[in-house]
């Protein structure tokens, strides 16, 4: 798979290591170059400087057919927006923003945005550590 | 009308004041996340002003939306502004939705993503600017619709102008413009085929920008 991360913090950052370790074509977007820091030293993919709102700074990537798009800045509001641009203007297989504001996520979701609130899995997970006593 | 404005910088500031003057005389909601701002505000706005997040449903609806009749997001950020259209648009009454556009290149994102209405300072001052670089010309803008997409102009006719003693149905007008109104002296004429043009008429024409320049040559 080619998958685009926009947003290396401590998740995303993760989560491309695991991919690229998985052999898959990873490109990792981020507007501060430390960022990158956090993947691993084994990590064998694309690093890009930039702002993921900005078309110029994913146009090049996402010209390329791309199987998945993860949008997991630190900024609902950004996620939302990049989520939104890049299904409409370059159609990739998946689009997935990441939405800390549970509401905010249900209600994109309505709107056909595909996304994680990392929120309710840490309620869920929560729970069901206290159902289990 | 009810309007709710969120983001209290010098845009959403002086957009607040000038609704609630005698002259408008609407209700408005000002809300800004920063306290400083709220605090410094709060003297002259009392209960007009409140402290939140306004890309939140719950600031949305503590606000009133659900009476709004327009929310207008003029934030310095605009994924902040089409994230508060956006869920003031589903969550709410389907209130009218503004956004400023900060960065001109998102304004056909924000209309494709369902906001009502988008502005975008860097473009009017733009146009405005180019307006008053032709102003020494002699085709003058009088109105300005669709955020600078359509124009009424007056073009002042003179005895070299191509389209003097010609009748409007031999001409071949570019597209996307039309005569609207000839002023010859004291008279308004409603043009039509048989109206011939005369030196000195004034004309109005209704122009689409992208037909402006072909209008222009015709003249």
């Amino acid at each position: 798979m080619r998958v685009m991360i926009i947003g290396c913090g401590r998740v995303g950052a993760v989560l491309a290591n695991r991919l690229d370790e998985g052999g898959h074509e990873v490109i990792v977007l981020d507007r501060n170059q430390q960022a990158f820091r956090r993947l691993s030293e084994k990590f064998s993919g694309e690093r890009i400087v930039g702002n993921g709102l900005v078309e110029e700074f994913v146009r090049p990537t996402l010209e390329k057919k791309t199987d998945m798009l993860f949008a997991m800045t630190d900024k609902d509001n950004i996620n939302l927006m990049i989520a939104q641009r890049v299904k409409l203007n370059f159609q990739p297989g998946k689009v997935i923003a990441v939405v800390h504001d549970s509401i905010l996520a249900g209600i994109y979701k309505e709107l056909g945005v595909q996304t994680v609130c990392p929120t309710d899995l840490v309620i869920k997970d929560l729970l069901q550590t206290i159902q289990e006593g | 009308m009810y309007i709710i404005i969120v983001g209290a910088g010098k845009v959403g500031y002086h957009l607040a004041k000038l609704l609630m003057t005698q002259g408008y005389g609407h209700e408005v909601m000002l809300i800004e996340k920063d306290r400083a701002k709220v605090d410094l505000l709060s003297m002259e706005f009392h209960d007009a002003i409140m402290e939140a997040d306004g890309s939140t449903v719950e600031a949305l609806k503590e606000a009133g939306a659900n009476r709004a009749d327009v929310v207008v997001a003029t934030t310095g950020n605009d994924e902040d502004n089409l994230v508060i259209c956006q869920i003031a648009k589903v969550m709410f009454l389907r209130p009218r939705t503004i956004a400023r556009v900060n960065n001109p290149r998102n304004e056909e994102l924000f209309t494709g993503l369902g906001v009502d209405a988008s502005v975008s300072g860097t473009k009017l001052i733009n146009a405005i600017i180019h307006e008053q670089v032709r102003a020494g010309d002699m085709m003058i803008p009088l109105l300005t619709l669709k955020a600078g997409d359509i124009e009424i102009v007056e073009v002042q006719l003179t005895r070299s102008s191509h389209i003097v003693k010609k009748k409007i149905k031999d001409l071949t007008l570019p597209p996307g413009s039309i005569f609207i109104a000839v002023i010859r002296g004291e008279e308004v004429i409603i043009p039509y085929g048989e109206t011939e043009f005369q030196p000195e008429d004034k004309v109005l024409a209704l122009v689409k920008r992208t037909s402006e320049e072909a209008l222009r040559k015709m003249l």
